[in-house]
Parts: structure tokens; C-alpha cells; sequence
């Protein structure tokens, strides 16, 4: 039987796609999988494919029309089936999700910030139920008593994060009272009793999470006003900013003598600033984190985003596990990326899932400035030129080469103190480039 | 015969045959040491007989009203040896059920007195002679259940002729004229209500202020005034002195708030509980310990403190009720073959009692709602408004919620009527699952059902009680 072909949402955020190009015409026989249309979204040209296999009977729209998600665009079917009862009604409803990622409404990611809100890495869709790139909880169905629904309805409690013990899992009166002690206060304890000497390991075991996964750890009433306050007097995401100056001498020499050992070995200097943020973030896990809304998720993998300038705009392609990556390896994917970033030809879960962003203007010889952080990232590094500077070096005038970086901090999640910490680790091991090697 | 199984249970009573078939069900080969017939008490000489005998009473009740009803059947008569003959007929059906069950899953009956030895085996002194050891590789299982308990300091003692317990009166060829029940529980009350259907002058005596103590205040009422109205002299706060038997029967010495008083009786019913019976099972020597109440002690699992040894039912702890031993041998038997099975929450084992009208309770009362400080809304529902109830004559009782008053949880619920034994478990299963009084309104009740009081009842703890 005919079938309707309708705009599909070919990206997570995607509300609406412009038909590039029909890549079938009236009467072609279609098989499914095959490309029908190139579909301009709001990240990227993407294919729409046939669902089924037929001729392609009708195609409803021109080439150059705007639709949304959900409409009718062509219609597939017998060639000689009659599909006037199919064009008669107009498409009700979007099909379910076909794009990588599944739909998820655009609402939470402001749209100037291109880059969608993380989905947890590609490794831990295996072992996690698949969670909305969207910051804010959806509603999702938890086997749990109506009583239990009840008591953390009224105690703002996430029902997603009560361990149940009840039937299969359920989870009861019991479950949600115990949650209402708080994770963060019992995981915290925890740790202290573990390691009473070792006060600064302990909180890393509080924060960090397994692999491949995410620990969520639910605000503190004190938490939750910081969030509130801050976030009430200025913008939704509360900034603030934090440079540095950094040494590139020994980088700079890393790099002169890497490039010298021939191309295979050429790297760039954005590549070793990512990498240090990358290991960074795995010694500060407080900043490999979101806010969202009613507790903060500290993410158990480190993905990287780099922006990217393109034609209109700019796009953030995402080394994943950046942390656990080699020079090299880092250096080859980031080209890749942002070659196919500039031809529009990045897929949806290779521009999704940071953690942290890296912004590098240098090579517009801006010596510093500050980024706006991508919701739900809780940090970006806003990275300038590297430039011969006078400084001074044990009383005495010097000229060194040196970079100025600014990390933009959501202060809802990086405090202060928090975000000097992680931005020291970045200047050591940029100062210090073997340090990237323990 | 094999004489190796994976499991060996002492005791085919319902908590002993549902855990053989449970495990039977998950791979085991199991053998089960009965001494008697196969279903135990329950189905033998408890649960069963008494309920068929519970009919007959209710028939006989119905009857001498039956001309009300447009239906004139002659004069009503009552044949106490009839009733109880078919009883037994009942009684033996559902045993040979029980065997028919270990048939069909493979279990093996071992007839005979079985007697734990360590290292997981069982001496079983067989019921035609001779003896035999039985080895468990995984575990043993004890569900040798309870017996009567009888008052001797007050001279009640049980004699099984004219001082009687449960079982002997269920095989009384003829009811007696003049009979003292002694015990106004669960089994007290039922006997007092046959006895009564079937001609017996009864006196239903009871320590404590109020009949079915461990029932809701108001259940008591409800139950203490309609045997009042059928005949029944209700004597609770009777402190018996003592009791001596003599030619004319068995004279009992009792005060009821300081008033002494004396009743010569036929007969006398001791329902004043049920013991464990834990002696001659070796469980000393095997290791297994009891409580200071003297039942076997066993944590979630159903585990004794001996390894490889579980105890279910009656013998292992209150409330003695069948339904609570079977789910105990589920547990077992699901622990024994590795699973892990959900602790049971022995606060949401209901209550049943058969009498007429009957009574029916999960969770707890009002008084336990009090003593506990709770903050507790109350709904009630009449069956007088009930116009399902109306139209079987059968207005006596009431349904009543205990909810929690913030969360609307269900703290406790207790139904005296005419099928409250059965209506009880709408709110079982809410009160299982959590549910809170919206969630059982939200469900729409047929019209007309006795169901509907119980909707009418959650409205009421919620203030919006629509047929009062």
C-alpha cells in the first residue's frame, strides 16, 4: 500500500528541513534505504531516505520549500496504486523518530549556540537507556508505586535517580525516604570513611562517575540557591570568567620537533590544548559536568568540543574520549571534523555530546576574548593568539611566547575556586607538555 | 523409593506442599514427610472443613429466613452429623488434590513422622513400620505447622470429649446442646457461629474487652451484635477462674468486670490459640534455634540458623495463617534454588474470619493508627447504603479505610460484612502496591456490587462520600 514520505527529524534539534535537492523523480523506483532528498537542517545536508520499497509516486513539495518536521513531502507506493486517498489527508502526526538520536524538541538549546546538548558517549548507549539530548529531565516511565510518585513529587525528588528495591525494581515508600537523606551526603560519607587522610581523593570519588557512564548527584538546598540567584541576575546561564597566561615555549619546541620528525608526526597547537583539557577534566570532574535544573550530572567520559568556523556560523565537532587519545589520534580526527564541518557534512552524533568546549580565535590574531558556554557544557575555553610577550621572567625582562585563555564557567555547577583549580592543570601541562604523557 | 532428593520438607500442610511444588517448579526433585493426610490442617481438619461447615450454618440461617424472601421451604431443621460428613468429603477432595498436585510435579510423599538429623538428612519413622533416612542435597525444609493450645492452670484441658479443641469438633457426630467457646478469635468465633445455626446454646467467653481483638474496634461490634441478635451469649472480658468437669458437663468459673459468674455447658471449645510443634524434630541437635515464643528462627529467606535447614508456616513464626506459610514456601523454595526471592511484608498478610457477618483486615487498626501517633483520615461505608446489600438482606457491616491523611496512603482497612473475606483484596493489592485512596476511586466499581462500598469508602476518607 502507498505510503507517506514525511520530513523526518534528521537531527536531534531539528524542527524544520529545506529540501536541497529531490534526488528521485515521479515514477523512479525507489527501494528502502536509497536516498530520496537532500534535506538542508539546521546543522548539516542530510539525507532522507525511502522507508519502503515502490515507485515514487508523487513528490509533493519542490526543491527550495521549507517544512516542517512531519509533513507530507512525497508519497511512495504500487505503480499503479491509487494515492489519491493518501494526498486527500494531510500528514497528522511526525513518524517515530527515524534520524540517529531520536526527535527531541529543540526548545532547550538556545539557537545561537549551534551545538546540541550532550547525549552520553556512543559507548554508553549500550548500557544506558537512551537519554534525550535535552537538558532538562523528560518524563519517562519509572516502575514505581503511585505513593512513592506522591512523596517525591512533593520533595522535588527525580524518581529516575531512586535505586527501588521493591518487585523488579520498583521503587516504594521506603526507596524514595531513603533517597530524601541524599546521595550526595551518604556517597560523600562514604568516601571520608574510606580515605579520612586523603581529603582531596575523597571528594574525586564523590564526583566521579564509572566509565562510560554518569553519576547524577542531587542539589543541596544550598546548591539550589546558588543556582537560582545567580541564574536570576544575569541570563540563563550564569558566567564567569577566569584568564590565564600561559607559557608556550616547550610547547612551541614539542611542536617544532614533532613537525620535524615529517608530516605523519605534525600536530597543532589546538591540538595540544585539547588534549590538556581533556586530561584536565578527567583530574577535575566537577567541570566535566551540566546543570540540570534540579541536580548536577558529572559525566564519566570526556568529550571535547571544538568550534568550528563555517559560511553563516559556527559548528563544534566533538572529539570523544579526547582524555584517553593520543596526539596524533586527536590530530586526525580533528581535521576530519572540521573539513566535513566546513562542507556541511557533519552527522548528528559527531556535533553532539561534549562535555566542554575549546574555542581557538588565534589564528584571527585575537590575543583573548571570552566564549559563551553551550548549554548544557559547563565550561568552555576561549583560547587566543600565541604571541612573543615581554614578561618577566625571576626579575628580569624576557620576551616568551605565551597564550592568553579565558574559561567561560557556568557558575551553577564551576565555582571560582573550582574553575582556577582545572584551569592551573591546563597551564601546567601546556607549560610543561611531558606532563601530558604521565 | 528414593531416598535423595534436593530437597526434603517435613510436613504436607499448606505452607509444606506449596513450597514442594514451588520448588518442583524450578528443577528440584523434592521429597515431602507427611505423617497424616496430604494439605495438613488446612485442608484436613482447619481452613477447609470448618468453611464447609460455615456453608451449612449460613444455609440454615438463610432458610429460617427464607419466607421473608418469598420462598417457604417447611419447617428448618439441622443435622449437625450431616453437615459434618460433608465436610469431610470436602476435606478428603481437596487432600487427594494435594496428591494429585505431587503426581503431576514429580514429588515424592514419604508417609510417615520425619525427625531432622545434621548434616541436612531426615529419619523418618514410617507410618507402616520400619524407618528410612532421607538426605536433602540442598536443603531441608520444616513445616510441621501448630496444634491447639489448651489452658490447663484453669483446668482446660483438652480431653477431646467434652473439653474440645478445633479438631475434635469438626468431627462431632451431632452438635451439642449447651456449648462454651472459649477464645473469641478467628477460630472461636466461627465454631460459636455454627454451633449456634445448628441449635447449640452457645457462650462465646473472651478474655480480653472485645470479641475478634485483633480485629478494628468497630469490626468487633459489628460481629459481637449480630450474634447477640442470633442468640449468642457474648461474655468478653470474662476472666475464667476455672473449669471443672462434672456429671452434668463442665462447669466454668468466670467474672466479667468483677461479677462472678458460673456456666455448666455440654461441652467446651478451647480456642485460645495454636502451638508450634517443634519437639521430637531434633532440632536441637541439628542446630536450629527458636525464639523466645518458642517458634523456629528464621530470617527473610526462611532460613534457620542451621545451615541448609528453612522453616516455614506455623512453625516458624506469626501470624499463623495458611496463606502466609504457602508464601513462605514459595520463599524457600526460590532461596533454596538460588533465586532471590522478595522478603515478604508480613504487615500486608490479611485477616479472614468466616463467621457470619464475616470480617476481613489488612494492615492496621485505628487503635494501632493511635498508639502510633499516625496522622490518619477515616473513611466508612455502611452496607445499610449499599443498594447491592439491600437486595440480599445482608445490610449488616461496614467497610473502613485507615489513610494515611497527608499522602492518602493506605495505613490499615477492615470490612465486616457478607463476603468481606473476599472483598478484602481490592485493598490487599492496593495496600501492596502502594496505591493511595485516589488510585482505588479512580478505578470505576460495577453497580449494583457489595465492590462499590468500597469506592464509597476511599471517597469518604477523602471527604466525598457520594451514598451517605
Amino acid at each position: 500500500m502507498a505510503t507517506k514520505v514525511v520530513m523526518e527529524a534528521l537531527s536531534p534539534t531539528m524542527e524544520e528541513g529545506r529540501l536541497v535537492a529531490w534526488k528521485k523523480k515521479e515514477g523512479d523506483a525507489v527501494k528502502s534505504g536509497e536516498t530520496l532528498a537532500e534535506v538542508e537542517t539546521d546543522k548539516a545536508v542530510m539525507e532522507l531516505v525511502a522507508r519502503e520499497d515502490g515507485v515514487l509516486r508523487k513528490v509533493v513539495l519542490p526543491e527550495g520549500s521549507t517544512v516542517p518536521v512531519g509533513a507530507l513531502v512525497a508519497i511512495v507506493g504500487g505503480a499503479d496504486e491509487d494515492i489519491e486517498s493518501q494526498l486527500g489527508v494531510p500528514a497528522a502526526a511526525a513518524p517515530p523518530p527515524q534520524g540517529v538520536g531520536g526527535r527531541v524538541s529543540a526548545g532547550g538549546t538556545p539557537a545561537k549556540a549551534p551545538v546540541a546538548a550532550p547525549t552520553p558517549g556512543a559507548a554508553t548507549l549500550a548500557t544506558l537507556p537512551p537519554t534525550p539530548s535535552h537538558p532538562t529531565p523528560t518524563p519517562s516511565r519509572v516502575r514505581s508505586s503511585p505513593l512513592a510518585r506522591r512523596l517525591a513529587a512533593e520533595r522535588g525528588l527525580d524518581l529516575r535517580l531512586v535505586a527501588g528495591t521493591g518487585p523488579a525494581g520498583r521503587v516504594t515508600r521506603r526507596d524514595v525516604e531513603a533517597a530524601g537523606t541524599g546521595p550526595q551526603g551518604r556517597a560523600g560519607l562514604a568516601a571520608a570513611a574510606v580515605a579520612p587522610a586523603a581529603p582531596a581523593l575523597a571528594v574525586v570519588a564523590a564526583l566521579a562517575a564509572p566509565p562510560g557512564g554518569f553519576r547524577d548527584v542531587p542539589l543541596t538546598t544550598m546548591r539550589r540557591t546558588i543556582a537560582r540567584r545567580l541564574a536570576e541576575s544575569i541570563g540563563p546561564i550564569p558566567h564567569f570568567f577566569l584568564t590565564s597566561e600561559i607559557e608556550m615555549e616547550r610547547a612551541w619546541e614539542a611542536r617544532q620537533h614533532l613537525a620535524g620528525l615529517g608530516d605523519a608526526t605534525r600536530i597543532s597547537f589546538n591540538d595540544l590544548i585539547v588534549k590538556a583539557v581533556a586530561l584536565a577534566l578527567r583530574q577535575h570532574p566537577a567541570v566535566n559536568a551540566s546543570f540540570l535544573d534540579d541536580r548536577i550530572r558529572t559525566y564519566g567520559d570526556v568529550h571535547v568540543g571544538m568550534a568550528v568556523a563555517v559560511e553563516d556560523g559556527l559548528i563544534t565537532p566533538v572529539i570523544r574520549n579526547a582524555d584517553r587519545k593520543g596526539l596524533l589520534e586527536i590530530a586526525a580526527e580533528s581535521k576530519a571534523l572540521a573539513e566535513r564541518a566546513r562542507a556541511r557534512r557533519l552527522a548528528p552524533e559527531e556535533y553532539t555530546g561534549a562535555t566542554f568546549s575549546v574555542s581557538n580565535l588565534g589564528m584571527f590574531d585575537i590575543d583573548e576574548f571570552t566564549a559563551v558556554i553551550n548549554p548544557p557544557e559547563a565550561g568552555i575555553l576561549a583560547v587566543g593568539r600565541i604571541a612573543q610577550r615581554a614578561v618577566a621572567v625571576d626579575g628580569q625582562l624576557a620576551v616568551r611566547r605565551t597564550m592568553r585563555v579565558t574559561m567561560s564557567c557556568d557558575h551553577r555547577v564551576v565555582d571560582g575556586a573550582t574553575g582556577a583549580k582545572f584551569l592551573q592543570s591546563v597551564k601546567l601541562m601546556l607549560e610543561n607538555p611531558l606532563a601530558m604523557l604521565l | 523409593m528414593a531416598t535423595t532428593f534436593d530437597v526434603v520438607i517435613i510436613g504436607a500442610g499448606p505452607g509444606g506442599y506449596v513450597s514442594a511444588i514451588r520448588a518442583a517448579q524450578l528443577g528440584l526433585t523434592v521429597g515431602v514427610v507427611e505423617k497424616d493426610k496430604a494439605g495438613g490442617v488446612c485442608v484436613n481438619i482447619g481452613c477447609i472443613p470448618t468453611k464447609a461447615l460455615l456453608h451449612s450454618a449460613e444455609v440454615a440461617n438463610l432458610m429460617r429466613h427464607a419466607k421473608d424472601l418469598g420462598v417457604t421451604a417447611g419447617e428448618v431443621q439441622t443435622d449437625y452429623g450431616v453437615a459434618m460428613t460433608r465436610s469431610r468429603k470436602v476435606a478428603e477432595q481437596n487432600s487427594r488434590g494435594v496428591d494429585f498436585l505431587f503426581k503431576k510435579h514429580k514429588i515424592e510423599m514419604v508417609k510417615g513422622t520425619g525427625k531432622l538429623l545434621p548434616g541436612r538428612k531426615v529419619a523418618v519413622a514410617k507410618a507402616e513400620g520400619g524407618t528410612v533416612e532421607l538426605t536433602a542435597t540442598k536443603a531441608v525444609v520444616i513445616a510441621t505447622g501448630s496444634r491447639p493450645k489448651d489452658l490447663p492452670q484453669l483446668g482446660l484441658t483438652i480431653d477431646r470429649s467434652t473439653m474440645i479443641s478445633s479438631d475434635e469438633a469438626l468431627l462431632l457426630q451431632a452438635a451439642p446442646k449447651t456449648i462454651a467457646v472459649v477464645g473469641a478469635g478467628a477460630v472461636g468465633c466461627e465454631f460459636a457461629d455454627v454451633f449456634n445455626a445448628f441449635g447449640s446454646q452457645v457462650t462465646l467467653l473472651e478474655v480480653l474487652p472485645r470479641i475478634l481483638p485483633v480485629e478494628d474496634a468497630e469490626m468487633s461490634d459489628v460481629v459481637a451484635k449480630a450474634f447477640k441478635r442470633r442468640g449468642i451469649t457474648v461474655a468478653a472480658g470474662a476472666q475464667i477462674q476455672k473449669a471443672e468437669k462434672g456429671k452434668g458437663g463442665v462447669t466454668i468459673t468466670y467474672a466479667v468486670g468483677g461479677k462472678p459468674q458460673t456456666l455448666t455447658v455440654e461441652k467446651v471449645l478451647i480456642a485460645t490459640g495454636r502451638a508450634p510443634i517443634t519437639e521430637n524434630l531434633g532440632l536441637e541437635a541439628a542446630g536450629v534455634k527458636l525464639t523466645d515464643r518458642g517458634f523456629i528462627q528464621v530470617d527473610q529467606a526462611m532460613r534457620t540458623t542451621a545451615p541448609g535447614v528453612y522453616a516455614i508456616g506455623d512453625v516458624a513464626g506469626p501470624p499463623l495463617l495458611a496463606h502466609k506459610g504457602s508464601r513462605e514456601g514459595m520463599v524457600a523454595a526460590e532461596a533454596i534454588a538460588g533465586l532471590k526471592p522478595h522478603p515478604i511484608d508480613y504487615s500486608g498478610v490479611p485477616g479472614a474470619t468466616y463467621c457470619h457477618p464475616e470480617v476481613a483486615s489488612v494492615g492496621l487498626t485505628e487503635e494501632q493508627c493511635k498508639e502510633r501517633k499516625l496522622e490518619y483520615a477515616v473513611g466508612r461505608f455502611p452496607f445499610s447504603a449499599s443498594g447491592r446489600a439491600r437486595t440480599a438482606g445482608e445490610t449488616d457491616g461496614l467497610v473502613k479505610i485507615l489513610s494515611g491523611k497527608k499522602y492518602g496512603e493506605i495505613l490499615g482497612a477492615h470490612i465486616a460484612g457478607a463476603h468481606a473475606t473476599e472483598l478484602i483484596h481490592e485493598l490487599v493489592v492496593a495496600r501492596a502496591n502502594e496505591y493511595t485512596v485516589e488510585e482505588i476511586e479512580l478505578a470505576i466499581h460495577a453497580h449494583p456490587t457489595f465492590a462499590e462500598a468500597v469506592a464509597e469508602a476511599a471517597l469518604d476518607a477523602m471527604g466525598r462520600v457520594i451514598h451517605i
